[in-house]
């Protein structure tokens, strides 16, 4: 099935997260959809698989304008979506989900019927799942096969894919790539959302680069010098694509640094052989040594494990191997409370899930990180303390303010408000993220100020002129391997793309 | 504030229609409550007897309520602190001796405190299944009561029977000397009153101006953060757990010494049930606590007179409060998801 999206919009809020985008995906191809998390791909696949109603814009299959307003309409019309976690049922059994989510629902269901219609499906794709088995003791890939067989057992003529390879094993991932070839190979569409460059360079037939709300490019895979052998690029044509790609989803200019030195000679913080693990990746950080009032900058597509170092490094992920010192303590496997004493902070991106309370005031945010063990709270210093704080970091509000009344800029400065001094690492996602220009430049002088005291800053953004612009030293994190820390003068958006893309 | 007038007034509607429903005239009902609350000196007292371990109960859901816990294990705290106050009575106090062992008094303060250490025990013991089992602590209490009910039937029916037969109506009355004092001729004890309120100022000063209130209310709203903020979250939880089967377990201890006297199957008379609603109802501040938990205990008793007077059934205080509580959860719930957006 040909599907065409035309001049897509959509707000949530102040956020413009698809503006004008436009996207044709023919029948028999499987199209990849690129782009940084906030980019608007998921927006845009969620709009055409009726999760999301659409502000404007047109969806026209095979030639023919479609009413999409649910989910159950996006079948109807032949369009199926896999999501990042399945929506299936974990109690039932795997053909209960399969009749479950059957569009000919009838009063009384034929479970022999459906068995029959399910091996055969699973059969056709060499999928080995066990009718019977509780899906919730399936894994993650057994459980997309499911899904996939559902939909097609639905007639769907259109498949899309949310990033489908997290989470699954090597050889589930080659029997649903290879699965997806065969379905391209009977004309169906499909639309495979990534950030991984190596899956979309390995599958897809096109590309579409999305950036802040809007297609940023479109590359054809199959044109005329790019041509695969056996399914792989040669090592060099792989980089060169891989670099485009990386071009197009972060811009081609970078900044100029902008930081002062601030470094000292003093090593505050080291990690020798570590070994991160989560049931999405591993990775090994060999050495690294940062000085005070040193700032590392973390790049790399999102995902790739960098919030997971961040939270060792501030002793709330427990590392499977190697060591975390800060000065000459070893806080390896130290709680949590240990590294906050040794003036370690982790600034969560995710503000008002990990960082800040709901329901809870200016005032008593700056009550409970000054808490001490003193007994009753002095409600008057509190409220002092509490306008100091937002007089010094400027912030929006009163001390009475709940913080989810705050914008996410006046949020921000909350989080950095809290922050503890002195303050020997700081550990950051995202400083910026969300914020208009002046509140960034703001944010970035208050940071350096405390580089100048000596803290020394490791923060991960997906805003590369960020990470340029402020890093002294920039390490790259790219599918589980880690690059060394580099010097951002020595940075070009050249060669940050394709360590991006994997080459170092 | 509209939704939960609305709410409040669409429920006090609602009790009009079940009373009228019922055959009876709303003003007859309300003047027959009156009456059967505060009509006699004995009356009042029964409801300042109700009063008493509701408060205790209800300052101790306090702490769990804002440390975002929803402890229904709170009736086994109660039912195993007079479990645990009848043994020490019954250590200090041995059947068919003429006298005790300590100082009646005394017997009774240790009585207390062993109460409290009971809840304690049951409360931890809840708390610790869902800080570190990882159970919700709403099925852990659940369960726990049904364990504590058992043992206090075990007890009653087996080593703790009445000498010659075993009875549901408990076990054998303790000594006169072991009775709490009452306000005259009275249910009311002046003991457990205090000990009531004292509970209930504590906790309002607690939750309003210190840090130990703060930490809770913080753990309650967002686990995560306030982890990554610095609170020592386990320890917070365990606290409130800690805190409420204390107040639980003294509560049932009154209830065995201020009010049955002898350990009965269910000696905690669903105060525990009661004070969930109250807390609920006052949307966890426990400034509003003693209005509201006495106007539910003068419903409780008030109402005993309905079937004698008007041939109504007493449970209808259950159904008025059940409405109050669902329909001010309701108000509280529309206010927070509309009344969010009017201010945008």
């Amino acid at each position: 099935m040909k599907v065409e999206l035309r001049h897509i919009h959509k707000h949530f809020g102040a956020v413009h997260a698809n503006n004008d985008v436009s996207l044709t995906v023919e029948a028999g191809t499987i199209h990849g959809l690129l782009g940084e998390n906030g980019a608007g791909k998921s927006t845009l696949v969620k709009i055409l698989s009726g999760f999301i109603t659409r502000d404007s814009g047109e969806v026209v299959l095979d030639g023919r304008t479609a009413h999409i307003q649910s989910p159950a309409d996006a079948l109807r019309y032949g369009i199926g979506m896999l999501h990042q976690d399945p929506l299936d049922f974990p109690p039932l059994t795997a053909i209960e989900n399969f009749m479950a989510g059957s569009l000919a629902m009838r009063a009384i269901l034929n479970p022999r019927a459906a068995e029959r219609t399910f091996r055969a499906l699973c059969a056709q794709f060499n999928f080995d799942i066990d009718p019977q088995a509780r899906v919730s003791d399936l894994t993650v890939g057994e459980r997309q096969q499911l899904e996939i067989v559902r939909l097609l057992a639905n007639g769907v003529g259109t498949l899309i894919l949310d990033e489908p390879t997290t989470g699954i094993s090597a050889s589930q991932k080659t029997l649903l790539f290879e699965a997806l070839r065969k379905l391209a190979g009977e004309g169906k569409s499909i639309i495979f959302v990534s950030h991984k460059l190596e899956d979309v360079e390995e599958l897809c037939d096109c590309v579409t680069v999305m950036r802040r709300g809007q297609v940023v490019g479109e590359l054809d895979l199959r044109a005329d010098g790019l041509r695969q052998t056996e399914g792989k690029w040669p090592r060099d044509q792989h980089f060169s694509i891989a670099a485009r790609i990386v071009e197009m989803m972060f811009g081609k200019e970078l900044a100029m640094p902008v930081k002062p030195p601030t470094h000292q000679d003093e090593v505050i913080l080291s990690v020798e052989g570590l070994v991160l693990r989560s049931d999405r990746l591993e990775m090994r950080i060999e050495h690294l040594a940062v000085q005070r009032g040193e700032v590392i900058g973390v790049a790399g597509l999102e995902g790739s494990g960098q919030q997971l170092f961040l939270m060792a490094c501030a002793g709330l992920e427990r590392p499977a191997a190697g060591t975390i010192r800060l000065a000459d303590r070893d806080l390896t496997h130290k709680p949590y409370r240990d590294f906050l004493q040794a003036g370690v902070c982790y600034v969560p991106a995710d503000r008002l899930r990990d960082g800040l309370i709901s329901g809870l005031t200016i005032q008593e945010h700056v009550a409970l990180r000054t808490s001490n063990r003193r007994l009753f709270i002095n409600r008057a210093a509190a409220t002092a303390e509490a306008e100091r704080a937002i007089a010094t970091f400027n912030i929006r509000g009163r001390p009475d303010t709940l913080v989810e009344r705050l914008s996410g800029g006046n949020q921000q400065r909350t989080q950095l408000a809290l922050m503890p001094s002195p303050l020997n690492v700081l550990l950051m996602e995202h400083p910026t993220r969300g914020l208009d220009i002046e509140s960034t430049l703001w944010v970035w002088q208050q940071l350096i100020a405390r580089c100048k005291q000596g803290t020394a800053i490791v923060f991960a953004s997906s805003d590369l002129d960020e990470i340029v612009q402020y890093s002294d030293r920039v390490m790259v994190f790219s599918g589980g391997r880690v690059s060394p820390p580099i010097a951002a003068s020595e940075l070009t958006a050249d060669s940050l793309g394709q360590m991006i893309g994997g080459r170092f | 504030m509209l939704y939960r007038v609305g709410a409040f007034v669409i429920s006090l509607v609602l009790i009009g229609l079940v009373v009228v429903l019922s055959g009876a005239s709303p003003i007859t009902v309300i003047g027959r409550m009156l009456s059967g609350a505060f009509g006699t000196a004995d009356q009042i007292g029964r409801v300042v007897a109700t009063l008493s371990p509701l408060l205790l109960c209800a300052a101790g859901l306090v702490y769990t309520f804002n440390a975002g816990l929803y402890n229904l294990g709170v009736e086994g705290q109660i039912t195993f602190g007079a479990i645990a106050a009848t043994l020490v009575l019954r250590l200090l106090h041995p059947e068919g001796a003429s006298a005790s062992l300590a100082p009646p008094p005394l017997t009774i303060a240790l009585a207390i405190v062993a109460g409290g250490i009971g809840g304690v025990l049951w409360g931890l013991l809840a708390g610790a299944l869902h800080v570190y089992g990882r159970i919700s602590e709403i099925f852990a209490g659940l369960g726990l009561n049904f364990a504590a009910t058992g043992i206090a039937i075990y007890l009653i029916f087996g080593p703790w029977k009445r000498p010659g037969v075993a009875s549901l109506s408990g076990t054998q009355p303790f000594d006169e000397s072991l009775w709490l004092g009452t306000f005259g001729q009275t249910e009311a004890t002046p003991v457990a009153l205090i000990l009531g309120l004292i509970a209930l100022a504590i906790t309002i000063v607690v939750m309003r101006n210190t840090y130990f209130g703060l930490r809770l209310r913080a753990v309650g709203k967002n686990l995560r953060a306030s982890y990554v903020l610095g609170v020592p979250a386990r320890r917070q939880l365990l606290s409130a757990f800690f805190i409420c089967g204390l107040f639980a377990g003294v509560a049932g201890a009154l209830q065995v010494v201020g009010v049955f006297h002898r350990l009965i199957p269910n000696i905690s008379s669903n105060l525990g049930f009661l004070g969930l609603l109250v807390v609920m109802l006052v949307n966890f501040d426990p400034r509003w606590i003693l209005p509201v938990a006495f106007f539910f205990s003068a419903l409780n008793i008030g109402s005993l007179q309905l079937p004698l007077s008007l041939g109504l059934e007493s449970s209808l205080s259950g159904v008025i409060q059940g409405l109050l509580v669902l329909f001010a959860l309701i108000g509280r719930g529309l206010a927070q998801r509309y009344g969010r957006k009017l201010e945008h």
